[in-house]
């Protein structure tokens, strides 16, 4: 149907909006910072890849296996950090990302900074597809329960929340361990994609543009996440025949849309179909009523 | 009767500063409590020792005849404590509707498969919370604006919906830190109203600060006056104003006149 470039691409795009939503989710409701999310992508990457590499194991378990390693890692660093207030918790993410990726540098099973070759290649254009639905579904209908008001909360006004009865170091370490668990599944998935991992793929610059992806969709917008993921994913394809200024001209995209809408391209507004035909048909309005006014000042101007 | 609140001999000290020096009090079921004094007399510490915000250095704290000295504020939250801030603290950003909605998680008995997988008992629960917010929203007189965003909201409005979102945890005993603050005479008149005509339609107890002394008069059952953490008098709105450490305590005694 797709011819295999399209294809790579829809199935990068999947990767990328599955760990997005992760963040979408910890830094656009519940207002934490991470930077070090890439750190558990790739521990959903090398555990689901040594696993299917080095025992075998069939290609569903060793993701699911990868997702909950990566959600035990982020409970136990959440338990000891998220008692922590705004930029000390964001500078903890970051040492931990690094941290993670010196590690899979120097443990030998991995094969450190050489790389992990012969992964069988199980990540197809469906299975990359139906994950991405799946994880917008559990996203959906986690913000749309009292867990996303909790963390809504949270974002809005941290003491407040606490006097409604709300436990904000719980909610924030279920925000916490969600955004981990969608990491480590992007990052099974993406092992199983490129069949090749090298620790230096889940540097600092990875876990920043997830983070620059929620920011520029809109913070407090799942839909706004999601389309943010595929312009980022996009624009360095469609500036590659630019070839060296391909990373200059995503810098420039990126400062513009912080510029001109800090917000976000969505803001806090998620689409929805019946809002986009409510707002074509004030534009309608809009248009057809300057009209009638104009004919009736001109009718006015010509009686006098 | 067994009060609600029972505050005994309380301290509280910030570095050389000491807030609050061994306060007691006792607040009655169904009555309005008043607690005034000048800037600074340790009125807000107090509201923060009891909601958990801070921990006494010495004291007890016993609401509902269970202790809750130094438990976290979410939890004595949920024992039935709500309290208002001297300097709103809505959820801003949302709407007037989510604001109550939000205070409501306690009667949201449901797990996360429930709302993964939206059962039956998701949708019963959620449901009855709308309809508990929205009952709440119209018994405040707010039901008209529950769309808009609260930080829009005129002032009056924001208060109001603060005190909607603290009764949504159901308390037994409201704080209300200064609710008349920045109101003019008509506007805290129709404050007292308001107060009385929710606390009859809710049925709780209130503790509040507050500075307009015609506020006091008209709502407070009782007074506790306060200064430099220390209690000076305490007893009806006209016993307390007569009194004459409170008359120094606010004019600086006879020489201030």
């Amino acid at each position: 149907m797709f011819s295999d470039y399209t294809q790579g691409i829809i199935i990068i795009a999947c990767i990328n909006m599955i760990a997005v939503l992760g963040i979408s989710v910890l830094t656009g409701f519940t207002r934490l910072f991470s930077f070090g999310n890439a750190g558990f992508m790739s521990i959903g990457a090398y555990t689901s890849a040594l696993l299917t590499v080095k025992m075998g194991m069939p290609f569903f378990p060793a993701i699911l296996v990868g997702i909950l390693f990566a959600g035990i890692v982020a409970y136990m660093l959440g338990s000891l950090t998220l008692k922590l207030k705004g930029d000390y918790f964001l500078i903890t993410t970051l040492g931990f990302g690094e941290m993670i990726r010196v590690l899979f540098n120097y443990i030998p099973i991995t094969g450190g900074a050489m790389g992990l070759s012969g992964i069988p290649k199980y990540t197809t254009l469906p299975i990359a597809v139906i994950s991405l639905v799946l994880a917008v579904i559990i996203s959906w209908t986690l913000i749309h329960s009292k867990y996303g008001r909790n963390f809504t909360a949270i974002r809005e006004q941290e003491i407040a929340a606490e006097s409604v009865g709300i436990d904000i170091t719980k909610s924030k370490k279920m925000a916490f361990v969600f955004s981990a668990m969608l990491a480590g599944w992007a990052g099974a998935l993406y092992a199983h994609n490129l069949m090749f991992l090298s620790p230096i793929m889940f540097n600092l610059p990875k876990s920043a543009e997830l983070t620059i992806t929620v920011v520029i969709g809109g913070l407090g917008s799942l839909t706004g996440s999601i389309f943010g993921s595929l312009v980022v994913t996009l624009l360095p394809e469609i500036f590659r025949s630019l070839a060296n200024y391909r990373m200059f001209l995503y810098g420039v995209a990126v400062v513009l849309i912080i510029i001109l809408r800090p917000s976000g391209l969505f803001g806090y507004r998620e689409f929805s179909i019946r809002k986009l035909i409510a707002f074509f048909k004030k534009i309608g309005k809009k248009n057809s009523a300057p009209e009638k006014t104009k004919v009736t000042s001109g009718s006015n101007g010509g009686e006098k | 009767m067994t009060p609600v609140l029972e505050i005994k001999n309380v301290t509280k000290n910030f570095g050389g500063v000491r807030a609050i020096d061994d306060f007691s009090v006792k607040i009655e079921p169904g009555k309005v409590h008043g607690l005034i004094g000048p800037n600074g007399a340790g009125k807000t510490t107090i509201f923060n020792n009891i909601t958990g915000i801070l921990t006494p250095d010495k004291g007890t704290i016993i609401f509902d005849e269970k202790e809750i000295t130094g438990k976290k504020p979410h939890e004595i939250a949920q024992k039935g404590i709500g309290r208002t801030f001297q300097n709103i603290r809505l959820f801003s950003n949302l709407s007037v509707m989510q604001n109550v909605i939000l205070a409501s998680s306690m009667d949201a008995e449901y797990n996360l498969i429930d709302s993964f997988l939206r059962t039956p008992r998701y949708r019963r629960k959620e449901k009855a919370i709308n309809e508990k917010a929205m009952s709440l929203l119209e018994s405040v007189g707010l039901e008209d604006n529950c769309h808009e965003i609260a930080s829009k909201l005129p002032y009056g409005h924001q208060r109001k919906l603060e005190i909607a979102r603290a009764i949504a945890l159901n308390p037994k005993l409201i704080l209300l830190d200064e609710p008349a603050a920045g109101m003019n005479a008509d506007e805290s008149a129709e404050l007292v109203g308001f107060i009385l005509d929710i606390k009859n339609k809710h049925a709780f107890t209130v503790l509040m600060i507050e500075h307009h002394m015609d506020v006091v008069t008209n709502l407070c059952d009782y007074v506790t006056v306060l200064n430099f953490g220390k209690t000076i008098a305490s007893g009806t709105p006209a016993e307390v104003k007569s009194n004459e450490h409170v008359i120094e305590a606010y004019l600086g005694g006879a020489e201030g006149c």
